[in-house]
């Protein structure tokens, strides 16, 4: 088997089947939240506050009130980690040509170095996140295996991308279908790890902020 | 009810609903939640980080409602939840943990630990894994009709000092009346100057008004320990006394938790909404401000600040009221630091007060309050939940803090313009 045999494949079967697993996963996953249901609440809700659970979904992305200083670790590093993940996955060039040979969609895209910036940046990032997991008591405590793999798979790709862009380690077709593997790898366990915050956040957000939003406060 | 680790497990699986699961998909385990209980930042120890708290309600979910840990369960690879691992928990679930809901503002998925912590509570109860505290005080609930054991002649007798003293009639019974009062056995026992100033506010605005001799306690362990019969029994007998004596609005009495069982958790444990409306003292009073029946004289001197009750202001949505009534009655009022919704419990709600083995852990606890009063300067504490009141008062004894903490509607009874003009 060729490099380029190993990248046609890359493309083709094992993406199939990743986005397969990938979209079945959340469906299921998506499922197995939204079957549990919810009873119906029959206290008056305050009427000060409505869409709360919408606005919450957004809100919090911003830190709560003082807790930037005592955390600025987690939320800086966090920070630019989804920063830098986002502006690689969304405007890369050569992303967006991919998203459209696949879709037919395109939209603009940032200069290459700047992206390759934000790469290094998020795996930086990265880095200082396991850091902090491996030496926080309170991280520590609530970390399993699953956390420590949500980790590498999410570095994989950014590491493989970078390499395969910088021409580093192996010939560029291996390095571009070693890259493709690791997306794959990402997509597949995405569903069933804690990656999946991915998607619930916004509903257990939701959720928050119309459990306070009824008693009145706004979150 | 015997209790039993299988009644337990079973709870634990009824609780779970969509907003949990999504929840626990959701942690990432940043831990930031930590930084936002009492008992972590005073102890510095992770087993008290808020979702570590849950983990035997996660490991149910995961095992029962996901298809991995369905899967891990029938290969025999998943740890199952023992009855050992539930008596580690307890003093995790009940002692540390006052359900401020602190750490449900800051968490950045949005997950609701209190909510979650409310719920596990029911499995920990039927798995018999309650606090000794909170079980006396549930059963001393359903027995006698108040966890501090309070009956009616108490409360008699308590309506016959405030006549003689305040020279107004304490109304019992009367139907029709537009309020009905409830008060918490610790107003009747150790606060009794709330029903005086409750009598002169209504005297002064012209409101009818009464006491239930079959529903007077607000009070509800039901929701503390996590037994949603008890508590079902506890709400109904209010909802009886008021439905009965056919008044228009229920008032909670100034106690945070009774305010979350009345008006948050009540309809939904009788199963449909009420005939009446339940409003907290705060709210009635601060109607009665902006519909110009409370009229006040003089100011209070002293340097105070205000402790926000964690049920009533971040879980309970009454956040302006009482700045309105404080900027009635004193001029040198100063907010502690994180006040309002972000404000940091007293140590005893959600039921630790009624728990004696937790006692070194909540004086522990209350260092973050003594730092923050110390830092407003405030020569008075007023607050409006009498659990918070007696949970300071011991805290600030402790500390040996010579601080008076007074209740706001006592505190704006003692401005009314009649009342001074009568003296």
């Amino acid at each position: 088997m060729t490099h380029l045999d190993l990248l046609t494949f890359a493309r083709g079967s094992a993406l199939n089947w990743a986005l397969m697993v990938f979209v079945a996963g959340v469906v299921l996953r998506l499922f197995e939240i939204f079957s549990l249901g919810r009873k119906p609440d029959f206290a008056k809700p305050r009427s000060n506050s409505p869409g709360s659970g919408w606005r919450t979904m957004f809100t919090r992305s911003l830190p709560a009130q003082g807790m930037m200083k005592h955390h600025a670790v987690s939320y800086i590093s966090g920070y630019v980690f989804h920063a830098g993940l986002f502006l690689a996955i969304f405007f890369l060039a050569a992303h967006i040509a991919f998203f459209r040979s696949m879709t037919g969609l395109s939209w603009p895209n940032l200069p290459t170095p700047l992206v390759d910036a934000s790469v290094v940046a998020a795996m930086v990032a990265l880095g200082v996140l396991l850091a902090h997991r491996l030496n926080s008591p309170v991280k520590r405590l609530l970390s399993g295996f699953g956390d420590y793999l949500a980790w590498a798979v999410t570095l994989l790709p950014l590491l493989t991308g970078y390499m395969a862009y910088h021409h580093l380690l192996f010939e560029y077709t291996l390095m571009l279908a070693l890259h493709l593997f690791s997306v794959e790898l990402l997509l597949v366990v995405l569903p069933f790890t804690k990656l999946f915050h991915t998607f619930s956040l916004f509903i257990s957000r939701w959720y928050n902020g119309d459990i306070f939003g009824r008693k009145g406060v706004a979150s | 009810m015997t209790a039993s680790l299988s009644k337990g497990i079973n709870s634990f699986k009824e609780v779970i609903d969509a907003p949990i699961a999504s929840f626990f998909s959701s942690c990432v385990h940043c831990g930031l939640c930590a930084e936002a209980c009492l008992f972590y930042t005073t102890t510095g120890d992770p087993k008290y980080t808020p979702i570590h708290k849950l983990e035997p309600l996660r490991r149910v979910w995961q095992q029962e409602y996901t298809l991995l840990g369905k899967l891990g369960k029938m290969l025999g690879l998943s740890k199952p939840v023992t009855d050992a691992e539930l008596a580690e928990w307890e003093p995790l679930v009940y002692d540390s943990c006052t359900m401020c809901a602190r750490c449900a503002m800051v968490c950045p998925v949005g997950n609701d630990m209190t909510y979650m912590i409310r719920k596990m509570r029911e499995g920990m109860a039927a798995s018999g894994h309650a606090p000794a505290g909170l079980v006396g005080a549930s059963t001393r609930s359903v027995e006698i009709g108040s966890p501090m054991g309070v009956r009616l002649p108490a409360v008699k007798a308590q309506m016959k000092h405030v006549q003689a003293d305040t020279g107004i009639e304490i109304p019992l019974d009367v139907m029709g009346a537009e309020y009905m009062v409830l008060m918490s056995s610790m107003e009747i026992i150790n606060f009794p100057e709330y029903l005086g100033a409750v009598a002169k506010i209504m005297k002064q605005a012209g409101k009818s008004w009464t006491l239930c001799s079959e529903a007077f306690e607000a009070t509800n362990s039901g929701i503390q320990i996590g037994a949603s019969d008890i508590a079902r029994v506890l709400v109904q007998r209010i909802v009886d006394g008021a439905e009965k004596l056919k008044v228009k609005t229920v008032i909670s009495p100034e106690c945070g938790h009774a305010f979350t069982a009345l008006r948050w958790e009540g309809p939904n444990l009788i199963g449909r909404p009420y005939t009446f409306e339940v409003l907290h003292i705060l709210e009635v009073l601060d109607g009665f401000r902006s519909a110009g029946l409370l009229k006040t004289t003089g100011f209070e001197e002293a340097r105070l600040t205000f402790h926000d009750p964690c049920q009533l202001v971040r879980r309970g949505g009454v956040l302006e009221q009482p700045r309105n009534l404080l900027k009635l009655v004193a001029k040198n009022y100063v907010e502690s630091a994180d006040h309002g919704k972000m404000n940091w419990c007293c140590g005893g709600g959600g039921g630790v007060s009624a728990i004696e083995e937790a006692e070194p852990l909540r004086l522990q606890a209350f260092k973050i309050k003594k730092t923050q009063l110390e830092e407003t300067g405030a020569k008075t504490l007023v607050t409006a939940c009498a659990n918070c009141r007696i949970v300071l008062e011991e805290g600030l004894e402790h500390y040996h803090m010579n601080i008076p903490v007074v209740g706001l509607t006592e505190m704006i009874a003692a401005h009314l313009t009649q009342e001074k003009e009568a003296r």
